[in-house]
């Protein structure tokens, strides 16, 4: 970039004008998180007795889908320094300069907002609400205030993505239930031994990023044994829908079959030495974590659709 | 007075991100038309002159 009819030349930097691409803005709301969300939500929105209108239920996905896009362009204008020292992380569009910090933090409180609002003013205000604290919690209580100080950061703010299927749910009857908590705590309950598995084997980097994630702070032993625990807990939630009678005995045999072999990775990850460099127990299980959650609520949601339509 | 001139490359996706922009702002526009005939229902027009 230059001064025309002048003799300065000036960096582009200098006048700071953006050359961000709309892809790395899409980037900004973490779109992988986002699409677990969306799933999620979905299903708790189908799951959920009573009727909403179809163009209404795309309405509220899209909204639930915008603000966790939100929650995740805040994240990312929060942990920028973080994520600059972080491997997995580097990349991402704050650290290699193609966004600045203040147009990602725009760029998140617009989207928030908007998000909210027309949640609540199309479908109904409880699920605005809910929405509103769920990217509240996620921006403010995990990112700025869990995530660096305690190493029950993601225990804690695990609750963050484990709201979409309450939501999805108050969509639909304006309200919460125990059948909307148990979609909670499948969620809540799943997130420690899915991110410990993947911390143990990235310690290095959360170590350099100076993050209090558990095995840095507590140890490998302790991390592996509160994985095993959790796992357990995991594998017992995830049959209630089942125990509750609002999923069929296929799901029930499905949920408990895959309970088993999450717990029996997490064995595995509690066996695991702790001098064992390559650590496949614990990548093996941050693997099977992602299929396990993914898939529960894949059959939840086919049960859903199937009283739905009456088949 | 002393004018920018931007490079090829900036003004390229500058255009990129207006048209992301405009794409946006008419998605919401259908999205609050249809909600809006879909939150009256069919007895939008149904009342007494």
């Amino acid at each position: 970039m230059t001064y025309s009819e002048d003799m300065a030349t000036l960096d582009a930097a200098d006048i700071g004008f953006s050359e961000a691409e709309p892809r790395d803005y899409f980037a900004l709301l973490k779109p992988r998180v986002m699409s677990l969300v969306v799933f999620t939500a979905l299903a708790g929105m189908i799951v959920a007795p009573g009727a909403i209108h179809p163009f209404l239920a795309f309405v509220a996905i899209l909204c639930i889908a915008i603000g966790a896009g939100a929650s995740g362009a805040l994240n990312m204008w929060y942990d920028a320094d973080i994520d600059r020292v972080m491997s997995r992380t580097s990349s991402r569009p704050i650290p290699t300069g193609r966004i600045k910090p203040q147009e990602a933090l725009s760029f998140g409180l617009v989207l928030a907002a908007f998000s909210v609002l027309t949640l609540g003013l199309l479908v109904n205000w409880f699920a605005g609400f809910l929405l509103a604290f769920t990217i509240f919690f996620y921006a403010v209580i995990y990112t700025m205030w869990l995530k660096r100080s305690t190493p029950q950061n993601i225990v804690i703010g695990g609750a963050a993505g484990a709201f979409p299927p309450m939501i999805g749910w108050a969509c639909v009857t304006g309200s919460v239930s125990l059948e909307s908590i148990v979609l909670f705590l499948m969620i809540f309950l799943w997130t420690p031994p899915h991110f410990w598995a993947l911390a143990l084997y990235k310690v290095g980097d959360y170590e350099k990023a100076g993050v209090p994630m558990m095995p840095n702070v507590a140890g490998m032993k302790s991390t592996k044994r509160q994985i095993l625990f959790y796992a357990v807990l995991t594998a017992g939630v995830g049959a209630l829908p089942y125990v509750l009678g609002f999923a069929s005995p296929v799901y029930g045999v499905f949920s408990a079959g895959m309970g088993l072999v999450f717990v029996q990775r997490a064995w595995r990850v509690f066996r695991m030495q702790d001098t064992d460099a390559v650590m496949a127990p614990a990548k093996s299980l941050f693997g099977f974590s992602l299929v396990y959650l993914a898939s529960l609520f894949a059959v939840l949601l086919v049960e859903g659709l199937a009283v739905r339509f009456g088949l | 007075m002393d004018q920018v001139k931007l490079t090829e490359g900036q003004k390229k996706v500058r255009r990129r991100r207006s048209v992301a922009i405009a794409l946006a702002l008419a998605l919401l526009v259908v999205l609050f038309y249809v909600a809006t005939i879909v939150k009256f229902g069919p007895g939008m027009f149904d009342r007494p002159l």
